[in-house]
């Protein structure tokens, strides 16, 4: 930050909450607990992708020396073994039927990890095998075998309509319309019309899913866990135990890594019925290996077409898009149904017709990812608008300019108007490349964006707490998953009370502490729980003039707020002194609490637009397809960065992500087994994938809902990348791919077949 | 068998199976979960650790190979009155975390770069620390931390 800014203690890049204890290798993950009387749980895992189970023998493992118990489909009497927030459908170990490799099918507890391991091979299980599902073109066949031919119960969220069973593979179908679609194609001047494929991923967090469950004798269960959206896992371990939700208690320490993948339950209700059945705290440490197959990001083929009038005004856009969901819906109705809304892009479209099926198939179920949606719809959206400014003879970022919302027009119908400065961020990104000098021959620029509903479903309650000695404390169910919720929160109410940051101690996700917080992810922390934070401090305030006014017998509203405290005339007041006096008793403190949801300033969806502004020059290497970053820009437009550093810092990440699904990250299947699922095999970005040069750029117009006007990000970056570096290939050498990733090969490829029709 | 090794400066012995890494002895036996493990193949770093100077990749190695050895871990770095190494100091100033998972192999693989080549290029940087993955934040600012205590350390000395 070169501004000064008007902020005492948001806006500045304090030192990290947990950055001492991240260094020094005292933070502690839930991979790194133990608790005394614990027992290990390993998994067995099916060897296909869709069988029924005809039986299953563990006499052998449960007799095995170290064994305290074997968990199957079988030993689930009591409970509701299907959990799912949006669909129900989801068994917490395989009941009569898999559904893909890798699905576990019994738990084996053991005194520890090797007794458990050791007798997962003592385990027999007899399969009949069915036909396996293994992509969307099988699924949605007319005879198509059933994936799911049980009906099930909706979950936690309210307004899914469309639960599957019955007579489909469909877990999700989303309509969006408006205008005249037809009329509008068939009057244009320009159209792109084409196939994309955005492949499998996997998010890669690099602390495995692990959780430790403890179910006392006393009915209560206490859970702690890699979970971003602890609340989500409390409901669905209150189902499935059949508990009130004051006797579940879910506690997430350190998260390593999430980007989506660890959002919902996952492990959770198994530890839990694995420490149910053996009367003893158990811990399940997934290997990444396992984590491969747990939970992947929706590949998605999108067909599309995207019309202009002959003045290079977009006139409509239709699509259909086809996610692959795997085997369980996890959170992918929710992915269909923003990647409907997102394909839509920043821009102003006249006429949209999109469909969005979520189609369950035998593979890994698939669930958020970084984005939700937005990677995998943006590129589709953001290649055609390339291939339109071509067609339509202009340049790329000038079509943009031209056809981007300004702030306060609307882009969906009754969506929240877009809240941030698309063109000004469009135009930024083209200049900072545009600086770093003329392009090299061989290289390729592009610039692309993306506009997400993001925030989620806005229900988040908050408390602080101040005590009488001038300390506070921010009680907050938003995870630390890096993402920096400890210590974006303290300074806001460092700020809104006007005491030091020394003087604010967060405490972090505790079911059986924190007030409720939907969820951590769609880029809502700061934005949701920042106001919440700030309205709890607002709240103690008011509690605090009363108290003054008491104490100095005046009129509450004659009171003057200053940093920390109160003043009338000459008597000013402290939070400490107010207390003090009030009680007369040292030790106490007050609550403030705030209890956001959909209604005032958080009424109309979504509760932000999360920008993604990305611009890249790649250096293709013609001989081996190699494609190499030579520079990136990042804009993110977030209203206000309330840690300046620590935002830069989730645009560049969020865009190094995209940045491996662009280049080289897909997981492959060969049939019904999943090819690369070790980290030997599947490639993510390195140091040397690094860009030569790198510009981010933090855009601060306070047009958000949250704190001070800030605005959620961390996600918007990952979006644009993969296009932007297509559309950058084919500046560079005049071939276009509709398929990610862009590996040596594929480009090779493409450069090949360019060659062969030049000489024809 | 018996085990004795220097851990983080201190004479160390205890009791160990053949079988086991040294990532689980120092994780589960001695409680220095600043050793991550991830990948269990070599490919992520996150459980790099100092064997007689030398970085390596913990989970794939054999607690026995540390016999009469030198081991530093993450948890060995800030002095005895609790001052942090030059690179814990450079990896919060650049906020070069996010998770902060891989962190502590992060900071090991550099230490192990700087100790022999207190001066290295960005080339050198990055040839160096490509076996250190992490998801979070883009390396950028790794590399400006790793930077700053290539300096911080030679004014020290």
């Amino acid at each position: 930050m070169t501004e000064r800014s008007e902020f005492v203690v948001v806006n500045h890049s304090v030192p990290r909450g947990d950055g001492v204890a991240k260094v020094t290798g005292s933070a502690i993950y839930t991979s790194d607990m133990v608790v005394e009387h614990m027992a290990w749980a390993k998994v067995l895992r099916s060897p296909f992708a869709h069988a029924r189970i005809v039986s299953i023998d563990a006499s052998a493992a449960r007799s095995h020396p170290g064994v305290v118990n074997v968990l199957t489909g079988d030993t689930l009497k009591g409970l509701h073994p299907y959990y799912g927030h949006a669909v129900k459908d989801h068994p917490l170990v395989a009941i009569g039927k898999v559904r893909f490799v890798g699905e576990p099918v019994a738990a084996v507890i053991g005194e520890n990890e090797l007794a458990a391991q050791e007798a997962l091979e003592k385990i027999s299980v007899e399969y009949d095998e069915l036909v396996p599902v293994l992509d969307v073109d099988a699924a949605l066949k007319q005879d198509a075998v059933l994936i799911h031919d049980e009906d099930y119960a909706g979950g936690a969220f309210r307004g899914f309509d469309d639960f599957p069973g019955g007579s489909r593979n469909i877990c999700q179908a989303v309509h969006v319309e408006w205008g005249d679609v037809k009329a509008a194609f068939a009057a244009a001047a320009h159209i792109a019309e084409g196939e994309f494929y955005f492949p499998m991923v996997y998010a890669y967090a690099m602390e495995p899913y692990v959780a430790i469950a403890d179910f006392d004798p006393k009915g209560q269960l206490t859970v702690y866990s890699s979970a971003q959206h602890p609340f989500m896992v409390r409901h669905d371990l209150a189902e499935v135990f059949a508990l009130p939700l004051n006797s579940v208690r879910v506690i997430v320490p350190f998260v390593g890594g999430g980007y989506g993948s660890k959002s919902y339950t996952k492990i959770e209700p198994l530890v839990a019925a694995c420490s149910w059945i053996s009367g003893r705290p158990v811990k399940l440490q997934l290997s990444v290996e396992e984590a491969f197959l747990t939970t992947r990001g929706d590949d998605a083929r999108v067909r599309m077409r995207t019309a202009t009038d002959s003045n290079g005004k977009l006139l409509a856009r239709e699509a259909v898009i086809h996610l692959n969901t795997g085997a369980y819906a996890e959170n992918s109705p929710m992915v269909s149904r923003k990647a409907a809304n997102r394909i839509v892009g920043p821009y102003r479209f006249p006429n949209v017709k999109i469909d969005c099926l979520a189609i369950y198939t035998n593979t890994v179920p698939a669930s958020s990812y970084r984005g939700l949606g937005g990677a995998q719809v943006t590129f589709p959206g953001e290649s055609q608008m390339d291939e339109l400014a071509e067609k339509a003879g202009c340049n790329p970022v000038q079509f943009r300019l031209q056809n981007l919302a300004h702030s306060g027009e609307s882009i969906h119908p009754g969506l929240r108007p877009i809240d941030a400065d698309l063109p000004g961020d469009v135009r930024q990104a083209a200049e900072m490349l545009e600086r770093h000098g003329p392009m090299s021959p061989g290289h390729g620029r592009s610039v692309c964006c993306s506009a997400s509903d993001a925030g989620a479903h806005p229900v988040t309650l908050a408390m602080v707490q101040v005590y009488g000695d001038g300390s506070v404390s921010v009680l907050s169910g938003s995870t630390e998953i890096g993402q920096g919720s400890h210590t974006v929160l303290a300074p806001i109410a460092a700020e809104e009370m006007g005491v030091t940051l020394e003087k604010v101690r967060l405490v972090g996700s505790d079911t059986a502490i924190t007030l409720f917080e939907r969820s951590t992810g769609a880029s809502r922390t700061t934005t949701l729980m920042g106001r919440a934070v700030q309205e709890a401090c607002r709240e103690a305030i008011a509690q605090c003039r009363v108290m003054a006014a008491e104490l100095m017998n005046v009129p509450a509203d004659e009171l003057i707020e200053e940093r920390g405290g109160v003043r009338h005339g000459d008597m000013g007041l402290t939070w400490p002194e107010i207390l003090d006096r009030y009680f007369q008793m040292e030790g106490c403190s007050i609550v403030g609490r705030a209890y956001l949801r959909r209604a005032g300033a958080l009424k109309a969806v979504p509760v932000f637009w999360e920008i993604g502004v990305v611009g890249v020059d790649i250096a293709l290497d013609s001989e081996t397809g190699r494609i190499s970053l030579d520079s990136l820009v990042t804009v993110g437009d977030v209203g206000l960065a309330i840690h300046p550093a620590m935002t830069e810092s989730q645009d560049i990440g969020a865009a190094t992500m995209g940045l491996g699904v662009g280049l080289f990250e897909e997981l492959i299947y060969d049939g019904q087994q999943l090819m690369n699922g070790t980290m030997l095999e599947y490639r993510v970005p390195r140091f040397s994938d690094l860009a030569r040069h790198v510009e981010l750029k933090l855009v601060q117009n306070r047009d958000g809902v949250g704190p001070y006007g800030a605005k959620g990000g961390g996600e918007g970056a990952v979006n644009p990348v993969g296009p932007c570096l297509a559309n950058a290939l084919y500046q560079a050498a005049g071939v276009r791919i509709r398929r990610l990733p862009l590996t040596p090969e594929r480009v090779w490829k493409a450069l090949q077949e360019k060659k062969a029709r030049a000489l024809e | 068998m018996k085990l004795s090794f220097e851990l983080n400066g201190k004479p160390t012995q205890i009791e160990i199976e053949a079988r086991e890494t040294l990532a689980e002895v120092l994780r589960a036996r001695c409680r220095l979960t600043g050793v991550k493990i991830s990948c269990e193949a070599q490919v992520c770093g996150s459980c790099t650790v100092q064997v007689d100077g030398l970085p390596v990749s913990a989970c794939t190695y054999l607690a026995y190979e540390v016999r009469g050895r030198r081991v530093t871990t993450i948890e060995g770095l800030a002095d005895a009155s609790g001052r942090l190494h030059p690179l814990q100091q450079a990896f919060l100033d650049h906020f070069a975390f996010q998770c902060g998972f891989c962190t502590p192999g992060m900071i090991m693989a550099a230490k192990s770069l700087l100790d022999e080549v207190p001066d290295p290029t960005e080339a050198e940087i990055v040839e160096h620390m490509n076996g250190n993955l992490c998801r979070c934040t883009g390396y950028l600012a790794i590399l400006k931390a790793i930077q700053q205590a290539s300096k911080e350390m030679r004014v020290q000395k």
